[in-house]
């Protein structure tokens, strides 16, 4: 594997355009360099940012991080450019299955198995699922978990390994709730990081921040985004432009999009530069909607 | 119409855009512009230099480097804008549903150009 390694990024640094970070990444990550893996991928999708698998490995690699959200948002986006992709399908249904979604869990399957009717894995996840709230649920859960990349192709499915089971999920809410939902209330609890809620006072509410040297950045930059919002406001009101209901910035380094889930709270979610600063105003419109939900149950 | 005029014309041009110039980001004084009546082309840029610095600092303190492009969005409107050279700003004023994307790009080329 060390040897396939070393090739993998000799041929990457000979032409970084290739499709070898493909398998690179997913034989780092299969060694547990997680965060070689995390740099090879994110590097790969930065040139090939429409390429199904490329959204599939880093999804995986997220996960391995139990970086749930943003494995889904790489998933979700892999599905829009290949409806059929199998490591897609796996994987959201893993991940709704995480967070109690049977049925959400059960159409990916199904969809799955559709796009490889004669896969063993897919029909043993499918009738876990179909029984689950029985004991075999961590079984199912990690029958559902997503494909290994078939190095080059990508495509077919092997065992799964690395990806948490059921056992370790996230805090699950009840199943009508979603994804999305469960994300952002397990990230404003303090799960994950990329996701913080200010109050009026400039203090942090929930969700937590770090700098990409992983120091806390939270409060000063929960500090300073009570200043922004000030000033957003100021400027609407004095040019006529209504009420200000959102601000998209593309930084050098990092995304970031702030919004209002109440009038006395301020919400600003930071993303590594792969993501879209259209996307990202999409899942902080989201993230919005369940921070309000939330606020509404600390109340 | 000074040197920056046809510069800022191309960002005019995209349909919903009422307005573009060029502002020093420390002073909040307006450099150039090209504005359709009844925008108060002052009060932009010095509104649009404030936000600017505040923004810079949020992204300072999250390590998000410095600011290549933001977007204002509001019920009635919005503001673009795109970091230049020497401390500028190239603004845009526009519709609620004015096409961003476009926007974001003419205000690239813009900035490019006044390199």
């Amino acid at each position: 594997m060390a040897d396939d390694i070393r090739t993998l990024s000799a041929r990457l640094a000979q032409d970084p355009h290739s499709l070898a970070f493909l398998e690179l990444g997913e034989l780092l990550r299969r060694k547990g360099q997680i965060d070689a893996a995390h740099r090879v991928a994110l590097a790969g999708l930065g040139r090939h940012p429409h390429n199904a698998n490329a959204h599939d490995l880093y999804a995986r690699i997220l996960a391995d991080k139990r970086d749930y959200e943003r494995a889904f948002d790489e998933w979700d986006m892999a599905l829009r450019i290949a409806p059929k992709h199998l490591g897609a399908l796996k994987g959201l249904a893993f991940l709704y299955f995480k967070v109690g979604d049977i049925a959400q869990a059960e159409a990916h399957l199904a969809a799955a198995q559709r796009a490889v009717p004669d896969d063993p894995g897919i029909a043993q996840a499918l009738a876990m699922v179909r029984g689950a709230g029985t004991p075999g649920i961590a079984a199912a859960a990690a029958a559902a978990a997503p494909p290994e990349q078939d190095a080059g192709a990508a495509e077919a499915a092997t065992a799964p390994d690395s990806v948490e089971p059921a056992s370790g999920a996230a805090p699950v809410d009840t199943a009508d709730q979603g994804f999305e939902e469960a994300a952002v209330f397990a990230a404003l609890d303090g799960g994950q990081e990329g996701l913080l809620l200010v109050g009026q006072a400039g203090l942090v509410v929930g969700g937590g921040l770090r700098d990409p040297a992983g120091r806390d950045v939270g409060e000063a930059v929960a500090a300073y985004l009570g200043g922004v919002a000030q000033e957003a406001a100021r400027t609407a009101r004095r040019l006529g432009l209504g009420e200000w209901t959102g601000l998209s910035v593309e930084g050098r380094v990092a995304h970031v999009h702030v919004c209002r889930p109440q009038s006395d709270a301020l919400l600003a979610i930071v993303r590594d530069r792969a993501m879209p600063l259209g996307r990202l105003a999409v899942i902080a419109q989201r993230a919005a909607h369940a921070a309000r939900r939330w606020l509404e149950r600390q109340a | 119409m000074s040197a920056y005029g046809p510069v800022l014309e191309g960002i005019t041009r995209v349909p919903g855009v009422r307005g573009a110039m060029l502002v020093s980001v420390k002073d909040g004084l307006m450099v150039s512009d090209h504005l359709v009546e009844g925008v108060k082309g002052a009060a932009v840029a010095a509104l649009a230099a404030s936000l600017a610095q505040r923004v810079s600092r949020v992204l300072a303190a999250a390590g998000a480097g410095a600011p290549a492009f933001w977007h204002l969005h509001a019920s009635d409107g919005a503001i673009l804008a795109v970091a230049a050279p020497e401390d500028l700003l190239v603004v845009a004023i526009t519709a609620p549903d004015v096409n961003a994307g476009l926007v974001r790009l003419e205000l690239l080329r813009a900035a490019e150009a006044v390199a």
